[in-house]
């Protein structure tokens, strides 16, 4: 019976993937926007960075080339716009089936008082277990936060604080080129629209 | 008589604005950043190119385009630009979007997506607002 139940998902999810996969081609056909992110012409280099990542090894963007990058900031006692993106992207991946394995989602905290490894790694494992979170040094995230135009704004309240921070997220290619900036609010299936045409390339 | 007639002309004009479905050229709403604004900015310049609160509407102007001219990166809009590159953004759903913007005193730039008018008024408002539209050149 089991056996059965997970067959039986393992279809649906299939025959969702395939239907993201015709949308786009659907949409090509009739000469719509391709991407529903904004584009940028010509793409630069995603810059490369070391941070200590979640999975306990060094994180560099670089060490996924050949992979789609989903790359976003915030923290993770962020209320409201972490938690609604990290489930966009989880549902974006499950709607892509096997081509999933190809995309990568890189978090990285502008909190890394409160953000350690371990503690991005099991918020993170609360989303997707694939996805990897990045912390440093107050000035190692402020490095890269420059060279990607990330804003983040520490505001105290009362005894705690919070963050105000870019809220987007940057579609980086199997090349390692920054190709797209997806602004916040966006749908699972936008993601999976943009993240199929990526990995098509 | 010819008072008659004006009105006559006048509501046949409006009707035909009202009616008459809008088609724009393009439907890019451009900002750029000129170059050399990089060393006005620098030399004291107050130089504001987009606006805190930006008006596209669906289907007719919902893609914001921004474009880097000058020499050196630039914080523009929501994102980092190189020399050279342009953004191009389409909106697909009427909405009011907030980004973050250092450029900006408040830190925030606000777009609104209006609904395509549906409405003969809405289209004459539409046609009225687009034709006052300051060229994107003033505001440089």
């Amino acid at each position: 019976m089991r056996h059965k139940l997970i067959g039986q998902l393992n279809s649906l999810r299939r025959l969702a993937a395939a239907v993201a996969l015709l949308q786009v081609a659907s949409a090509a056909a009739a000469g719509a926007p391709a991407l529903k992110a904004g584009v940028f012409e010509p793409p630069r280099q995603a810059p490369d960075f070391s941070l200590a990542s979640s999975t306990g090894h060094e994180l560099k963007i670089s060490d996924y080339r050949g992979k789609v990058v989903l790359l976003a900031f915030g923290f993770t006692s962020c209320t409201e716009v972490c938690p609604t993106t990290l489930n966009t992207f989880a549902v974006a991946r499950r709607k892509l089936g096997a081509a999933a394995a190809d995309v990568q989602v890189v978090y990285i905290t502008v909190d890394p008082h409160r953000d350690v490894p371990a503690r991005l790694a099991k918020y993170l494992g609360s989303f997707d277990p694939t996805f990897v979170g990045g912390t440093g040094t107050e000035d190692q995230l402020s490095a890269v936060r420059r060279n990607y135009g990330i804003s983040a704004e520490k505001k105290t309240i009362g005894n705690d604080y919070t963050y105000a921070h870019s809220s987007f997220t940057y579609l980086i290619d199997r090349t390692g080129r920054i190709r797209a900036l997806m602004p916040y609010g966006h749908s699972p299936d936008d993601y999976a629209n943009d993240l199929a045409i990526l990995l098509k390339e | 008589m010819r008072l008659l007639g004006i009105a006559a002309g006048v509501a046949a004009a409006l009707g035909c604005i009202g009616l008459v479905p809008i088609q724009t050229a393009s439907r890019d709403e451009i900002f750029e950043i000129p170059k050399g604004t990089w060393a006005r900015r620098m030399s004291g310049d107050k130089v504001e190119i987009l606006p805190d609160h930006i008006r596209l509407t669906l289907g007719l102007r919902d893609i914001l385009v921004l474009r880097n001219h000058d020499d050196v990166p630039q914080i523009f809009g929501p994102t980092l630009m190189m020399p050279g590159q342009s953004f191009r953004l389409p909106f697909e759903r009427a909405s009011e979007y907030q980004f973050a913007c250092t450029a900006h005193a408040s830190g925030q730039m606000t777009i609104v997506v209006e609904p395509n008018p549906a409405t003969p008024w809405a289209r004459i408002a539409w046609r009225v607002r687009d034709m006052l539209h300051p060229p994107r050149w003033l505001s440089r």
